[in-house]
């Protein structure tokens, strides 16, 4: 039994919002303990070398909601996080050609005019409007959400202000967010552009994370999320951490343990202690039991009420909403080791086209039919990919003249016909592999190693609730303040001194930090 | 036509942006690609090739080459080890800053001296009745930076030189491929980095050297923005941007000491050097001005872009003007380089301040133009540098 260590607070799940919760409390003064199930830090955000010499982003692998007053208020840069830009997005056709987003103005549209002089003007004032939503919806990202049932006074004024803050834009903006409200990603953006390649690389944005196609009504509001990172000007598009996105944790956990914040890996915690209907600590998997004064959870909303915490202390509709909570894992990450780059046909050789994003989404029918797999039960036999060679970025990923190659790959079903085993995953992985063959053909003869991430994977090695990446769909009726509950989403529970901090809270998934230091400053509150 | 360093040929074919500027007479890229990032990044996260060669560079012989050198520079050269490269500034007789450069000691009684101006006859004038030869070899000598944490590595594999002994401002003769260079552990990065000096004769065929063993490495050719980016980020001196030389001031008030530059570590006060009077007196009294880093705060910043209804907009290319920093009402300095740093996530300057305001954490505001406009941002007063990896000594 340890020593009588009496905590203010201990969080369950070392994640990357399980640490920036910690490293805010600790900031005000709070004794803290991180318990992390697996060896190492940072959850779903982790550089694992699984190879030796090759080191992977195993899974999330891009950086680019990360909340700057957070990289301001933990200091992260002193603590080692270092974020390189990725600078174009490449889309290779089955036709042999391409279409690359560069970095430069001119050069970006000098190639969209090589598909379409049209789309090349439109992809400007696309730009622009989603610049401007964009900047009205930033607001959101930064607060609690209100309670919009609640006659409560500062629910109503928060609310208040956000109505004047949309009712405010002009017409044009205001009806372009009705329709990103609404429409499919794929209906959108045909509203605007006409080249399949680059309408079928921006629809992705829309339906990462969720069982959604391009063609679901309601995706097309993620694609805002893309436009937000640019606006801070911290980040320019996506960025990559150095290191991997293991070194954003890592870089997290520096300051909260420069705080005092304790943490403890290989530590999983069975169930939340609560007595007089107050949570008062946890009790590991071997029996330990440690108290504290509140208890956060890290991990998903499913994994935290349906598993840790003991249904008589949850209202029954409290649960009722939980169990609804919609959590379909639909996504896979495969992670290569590679003796030589994938040399691709439509434009071989080394270029700067290896540097950034490579995605697989040649087409919207292309998109719909890769959903289509997924709703009957099967991975998509011809998916899409969004893939970075992250040691062309950070030479340090890999042994020198060798790479790593980072494959998120959807769509991929939890619920596969007939379940996942050893047989499915390495098939799951051959279509993968075979799909990308088509474009690079000696990609086959280049890997050293491949490293498949499942849906099942995710749940069991990772402790994600049916593998999914962000601890809950990301779907306009889970999100704000119905993230992920109604009533529930100011980070507080039903049981009194149990918060919640993960991506399952608003603003929701992504390596953002924002669910765990909105968590934070409202434990604060109540304190 | 300007003149083409002797990398010209190299250079010249990868610059794609076609943006030259003009250093010392010859032509040098702002940037090889059509933006300058990833010529930044490289020098942070990979390795930066970066054509230095402009600078001036002067060859000092003679028995009397400590005695001379300890007389011009403000620091003290007869502590100067072998193999050891010195940075410092030099003075006239007034204490105020003619240059800046390196010094390497080649030799028992040789020298390499480097410096962004033209330096010979300050130098001839000084040796009066000095056992020692002065030679300019600018335009003989072809100069490389190479620098980030992969620099290392490269020149481990390209040379014969043993890198990983080689300590922070200490110099190396080695040979790349069959090449003989310099190698010197400094730059102008404040990064883990190297300079290597050779024959300009040789010069196509050392750049080549570099290039192929580094593919592996992420070498990328860099231009001026990203190393200004970096070099403001290290806290370093800019000539003529930051300081004004004293020989080329047209009015007292444009002249700097070593002290007001912050670089009075550099100034060894009892060993007998020109300018030692005048900074003995100044010393004595206390200087006027210093040089510190000003850190803008991003909540007054965003607050004064919002007024307009814009989020900030940071200066991503190092600007180099004069801007004014405020107490109050009263102004109190004026920054001179500054720019949104990539690598901390700050929007950082460099400033002379008044030394009442000089004071580490004291809150000054910088004026900043928005829409047409002078608005000021609330700041805070830093020691530089700004940014100090670990890698960079050990
Ligand atoms: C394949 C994949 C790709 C992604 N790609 C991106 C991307 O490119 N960019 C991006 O921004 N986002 C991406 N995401 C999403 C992003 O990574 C997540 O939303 C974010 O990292 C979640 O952080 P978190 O702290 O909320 O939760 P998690 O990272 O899931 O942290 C929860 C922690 O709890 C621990 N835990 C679980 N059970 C227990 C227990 N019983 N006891 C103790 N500890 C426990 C887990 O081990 C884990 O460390 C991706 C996610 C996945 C899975």
């Amino acid at each position: 039994m340890a020593a009588e260590k009496r905590y203010d607070a201990v969080i369950i799940g070392g994640g990357h919002n399980g640490l920036v919760t910690a490293a805010y409390l600790a900031r005000a003064g709070k004794r803290v303990l991180v318990l992390e199930r697996r060896h190492l830090v940072g959850g779903s955000a982790v550089t694992e070398e699984i190879v030796p010499g090759f080191k992977f982003s195993a899974l999330s692998y891009v950086v680019s909601l990360l909340r700057p007053e957070i990289i301001r208020d933990l200091e992260l840069p002193r603590h080692g996080l270092e974020l390189l830009p990725l600078e174009s997005t490449m889309t290779p056709m089955p036709n042999g050609d391409y279409l690359v987003r560069w970095a430069d103005h001119d050069l970006t549209r000098r190639e969209l005019y090589r598909h379409s002089p049209r789309d090349a003007e439109a992809y400007d004032d696309f730009g622009k409007l989603m610049f401007h939503l964009a900047f009205a919806m930033k607001s959101i990202l930064g607060i609690v959400p209100p309670n919009p049932t609640s006659l409560n006074p500062k629910d109503l004024l928060s609310l208040l202000k956000l109505g004047k803050h949309y009712l405010g834009l002009p017409a044009e903006q205001f009806y372009a967010l009705c329709k990103l409200m609404t429409m499919s990603a794929a209906d959108f953006l045909d509203e605007w552009f006409e080249t399949e390649p680059l309408k079928a690389t921006m629809s992705a944005s829309g339906v990462i994370g969720t069982f959604l196609g391009v063609r679901s009504p309601g995706t097309a509001y993620v694609l805002l999320h893309h436009y937000m990172g640019e606006i801070d000007g911290v980040f320019r598009a996506w960025g990559f951490a150095r290191g991997g996105t293991g070194a954003v944790s890592e870089s997290i956990a520096a300051a909260a343990r420069e705080f005092g914040v304790e943490v403890r890996t290989e530590a999983t915690v069975a169930q939340v202690l609560a007595k007089n209907n107050r949570a008062v600590g946890v009790a590991l998997d071997d029996g330990e039991e440690i108290h504290a004064r509140v208890v956060v959870s890290g991990v998903d909303p499913k994994l935290t009420f349906l598993k840790m915490v003991d249904p008589q202390h949850l209202p029954t509709d409290f649960l009722h909403a939980i169990r609804r909570f919609k959590i379909r894992g639909s996504s896979g990450k495969v992670n290569l080791a590679l003796g030589e780059l994938p040399n691709f046909t439509c434009l071989p050789g080394v270029g700067p086209h290896l540097r950034g994003a490579i995605s697989i989404s040649p087409s919207l029918e292309y998109m719909e039919r890769a959903y289509d797999d997924a709703k009957y039960g099967n991975f998509s036999r011809r998916p899409y990919m969004d893939i970075i060679i992250p040691s062309m970025i950070d030479p340090g990923m890999a042994p020198p003249g060798k790479h790593v190659m980072s494959i998120f790959v959807q769509w991929a079903p939890f619920e596969l016909n007939g379940g996942w085993n050893d047989e499915q995953r390495e098939a799951f992985g051959n279509a993968v592999v075979d799909t990308l063959a088509e474009f690079a053909p000696n990609l086959k003869n280049a890997i050293i190693h491949r490293h498949v991430v499942t849906p099942w994977d995710m749940q069991e090695e990772y402790g994600l609730t049916q593998g999914n990446i962000f601890h809950g769909e990301l779907s306009l009726h889970q999100l704000f303040f119905m993230r992920p509950v109604h009533r529930w989403a100011d980070y507080r529970t039903p049981l009194k001194h149990l918060y919640q901090c993960g991506s399952g809270t608003h603003p929701g998934g992504g390596i953002t930090g924002a669910s765990g230091r909105l968590a934070a400053l409202n434990i604060l509150k109540d304190w | 036509m300007l003149r083409g360093t002797p990398f010209h040929e190299r250079t010249a074919p990868l610059c794609q942006a076609q943006n030259w500027r003009r250093w010392a007479g010859y032509l040098a890229a702002s940037s090889y690609e059509l933006t300058h990032d990833r010529e930044y990044y490289a020098i942070r996260s990979a390795a930066a090739l970066i054509d230095v060669s402009p600078l001036y560079k002067y060859v000092i012989r003679g028995s009397d080459a400590v005695r001379f050198l300890n007389r011009v520079l403000t620091r003290d050269v007869a502590g100067c080890d072998m193999h050891q490269v010195m940075y410092g500034p030099w003075c006239n007789e007034a204490g105020k800053v003619i240059d800046d450069g390196t010094l390497q000691r080649l030799g028992e009684e040789s020298f390499r001296l480097t410096s962004a101006e033209p330096n010979l006859r300050w130098l001839c004038d000084n040796a009066f009745g000095l056992r020692v030869t002065i030679e300019d070899d600018s335009d003989t000598t072809a100069a490389l930076a190479l620098q980030g944490p992969t620099s290392r590595e490269i020149l481990n594999n390209v040379s014969d030189a043993d890198l990983d002994s080689l300590k922070y401002f200490r110099l190396a003769f080695a040979r790349a491929g069959n090449i003989p260079v310099t190698i010197t552990r400094t730059g102008y990065t404040g990064d883990l980095g190297y300079e290597i000096w050779a024959d300009a004769q040789q010069a196509i065929r050392l750049w080549d050297i570099l290039m192929d063993g580094g593919r592996s490495y992420g070498i990328t050719p860099s231009g001026i923005y990203a190393l200004d980016v970096a070099r403001v980020e290290a806290g370093l001196l800019l000539i003529g941007v930051d300081y004004i030389p004293a020989n080329r001031a047209l009015i007292e008030a444009r002249k700097s000491s070593p002290f007001e530059l912050g670089l009075g570590w550099a100034v060894r006060l009892e060993k007998g050097f020109v300018g030692q009077e005048a900074l003995l007196e100044e010393w004595q009294r206390g200087p006027a001005w210093q040089f510190k880093g000003l850190e803008l705060d991003w909540n007054s910043l965003e607050k004064v872009y919002a007024e307009f209804g814009l989020p900030p907009e940071l200066p991503m290319i190092a600007w180099r003007t004069s801007v004014p920093v405020y107490a109050g009402a009263a102004q109190v300095g004026y920054a001179t380089s500054g720019c949104w740093s990539p690598t901390l996530k700050k929007y950082i300057a460099l400033a002379h301040l008044r030394s009442a305001h000089a004071e580490r954490g004291t809150s000054v505001e910088m004026e900043v133009t928005v829409e047409h406009r002078r608005k000021k941002a609330a700041a805070r007063v830093v020691d530089l540098p700004f940014f100090d990896p670990e890698r960079k000594r050990s």
